[in-house]
């Protein structure tokens, strides 16, 4: 009767010890990967190779978008099709902004003249407003910047009687520096609208 | 008496007993529950048995989901195991003094077969699934700047694939949530356009080739519609339209709003604007509504949003003298962590690590950060620039 007062606790406390404390092995498992043709991208099972980039069709029929869906705004891009890009015709006229800036400077009023009159006195040709940005900001921020900038000189050029259907904009972000250096020089110099004359395909 | 001091002895020997078996059931605590973002401790492991690729891949999936590695008297779970040939290997959770997995890999890679394992660890551990066999979409750059092609990698920059041969500016990739496509802006027509890519045809069609600009594709959590930038309106705006470009609506008139995302439950689209000559971010009802401002006071020039999927989180760039990743809570609870220098984010779908590009010298490079421990690691490099990783969910 004492020996069994002594040992049925000491047991109890002995199995809970052994309980908690001993070493539990889990059964080896062996985890296939498989390998499987192309399915959801973050599918554990997807082994596959991506088909070669390179073999591509510009699919633009069907849900395209010269047709459906904004054919009828001004400027359309559409109308602008073969024409000839000229670069130097107005590459003394290029203007420039502050930093984080779309504003057109007071100082740059002569160059938007400028531009206007080439445009009038040749009522055949149109106009692409290239926008640029320094790298100073990220890129998609820079994308929109520079769109805003060439927008700003579109509307300028409108208050100087350039109508704006013979004016398309473009932005090139931080992507097309005029100076690829990293410093203010650069910097000041890449912050711009580069006005690009289009002139109609001859003969046609 | 004889009797009492017996009692005594069998109550004192329980009681010493019972007390040791208590204190071993205890761990220490070394995590606290609350992730503080970039303030959290790590998890501390130990890594044995692994060299060569095997450890490279166990160090990068660990650390940025919140690991730390340490010698095994400093660990809380010991992971040991080999490389040699295939993967195999156990986890053991050293106070509790139980062995969580103990398993081997077949087929694949041995780098896909780490993979594996790292995400067997983190569920055994976290009870959340891993990323490790998780890819992202990138953009590469040559020149840093100027014409590259799109790009879709493991995570970890490996096994990196070419997805386009445009030559030109490319920008933005945006995956279809659960589908292997993209969305993303090439200039490869002579305008920036979006266009949708399918992955598995290598077919590719434009979604948004307006005059103008045409950018910064996001894909609804559902996938049935599309945010992103036009100017045809004659100024930089949010619009929306369906996966193939139909049903186009504007949804914000700013003259320069930028970046959309959409929440995790698809009502809000989160862009960049400016308001009152101050850059912000906002969010504004998917189908169009009143503008809410989101203040991120301490983050100046907040742009490029990212929303986490499990909705708490948005993730940002704040413009200082340098780029900075930051992470506001999307309720506006509280001010911005500002963690590390970079831009671009993008939110894995674990919600606590993000894919994000940084400097080195004049290039960008990827990278992949833990919000909650600020533990970061660089992808593997590609030549030229990487930047703006879209992480696949």
């Amino acid at each position: 009767m004492k020996m069994k007062q002594i040992v049925l606790p000491l047991a109890l406390a002995l199995a809970a010890m052994l309980a908690t404390t001993g070493c539990k092995h889990a059964p080896v498992k062996v985890t296939p990967i498989p390998g499987s043709p192309a399915g959801n991208v973050n599918d554990v099972n997807n082994q596959s190779t991506l088909p070669p980039g390179n073999s591509m069709t510009d699919n633009t029929g069907g849900g395209g978008v010269n047709t459906a869906p904004g054919g009828g705004n001004t400027a359309a891009l559409d109308t602008f099709e073969g024409m000839i890009k000229d670069p130097s015709a107005l590459a003394a006229n290029t203007i420039h902004f502050a930093f984080d800036s779309a504003a057109i400077k007071q100082s740059e009023d002569a160059n938007i003249s400028a531009v206007a009159a080439a445009l009038s006195a040749n009522p055949n040709d149109k106009l692409l407003i290239e926008g640029n940005c320094d790298e100073r900001g990220t890129e998609e921020y820079n994308r929109a910047l520079g769109e805003r900038r060439s927008l700003a000189a579109r509307e300028a050029l409108g208050k100087a009687g350039v109508s704006p259907d013979r004016i398309r904009t473009i932005s090139y972000g931080k992507d097309k520096p005029a100076d690829p250096g990293h410093d203010d020089s650069a910097w000041s110099k890449n912050r711009r609208d580069d006005f690009v004359v289009l002139h109609p395909k001859t003969g046609v | 008496m004889k009797k009492t001091i017996l009692n005594l002895l069998i109550i004192g020997l329980t009681v010493i007993a019972l007390t040791s078996v208590r204190a071993q059931e205890t761990p220490i605590d070394i995590t606290s529950t609350i992730n503080v973002l970039g303030m959290t401790k790590p998890i501390p492991i130990s890594l044995s048995g692994f060299t060569g690729e095997g450890a490279e891949v166990l160090k990068f999936d660990l650390t940025v989901q919140g690991f730390s590695f340490v010698t095994p008297d400093a660990a809380q779970y010991l992971v040991s195991g080999s490389d040699a040939g295939s993967i195999s290997g156990s986890l053991t959770d050293k106070f509790a003094r139980r062995v969580l997995l103990s398993r081997s890999y077949n087929g694949a890679s041995l780098r896909r077969q780490a993979h594996a394992f790292a995400d067997d660890i983190v569920e055994a551990v976290t009870g959340k699934k891993g990323i490790g066999q998780t890819k992202i979409a990138f953009k590469s750059q040559p020149s840093g700047y100027g014409p590259g092609e799109i790009y879709v990698a493991d995570f970890d920059g490996h096994n990196a694939q070419r997805i386009t041969t445009d030559n030109a500016i490319v920008a933005k990739p945006a995956w279809v949530p659960g589908r292997l496509a993209l969305y993303y802006t090439s200039y490869a027509l002579d305008n920036p356009d979006i266009f949708y890519h399918s992955l598995s045809s290598g077919q590719r069609r434009k979604i948004a080739g307006y005059s103008g600009l045409n950018t910064s594709a996001a894909v609804s959590p559902d996938g049935s519609k599309i945010a992103m930038v036009l100017s045809k309106s004659g100024s930089a705006d949010i619009w929306t339209c369906s996966a193939d470009g139909t049903n186009l609506k504007q949804i914000t008139t700013g003259i320069e709003d930028s970046s959309p995302c959409w929440s995790p439950d698809g009502e809000w689209i989160c862009f960049a604007t400016k308001h009152n000559e101050r850059r912000r971010l906002a969010k504004v009802p998917a189908g169009g509504g009143t503008v809410q401002y989101i203040t991120t006071t301490g983050a100046p020039s907040p742009t490029e949003p990212d929303w986490s999927p499990d909705g708490k989180w948005i993730a940002f760039t704040s413009q200082m003298r340098d780029f900075n990743i930051c992470v506001v809570p999307a309720d506006g609870s509280l001010s911005p962590a500002v963690l590390v220098e970079g831009q671009n984010p993008s939110w894995s779908p674990n919600s606590r690590t993000l894919a994000f590009n940084r400097s080195l010298g004049y290039r960008q490079i990827l990278s992949v950060l833990d919000v909650f421990t600020k533990q970061y690691k660089d992808c593997v490099r590609a030549t030229g620039s990487s930047s703006q990783p879209a992480w696949a969910k």
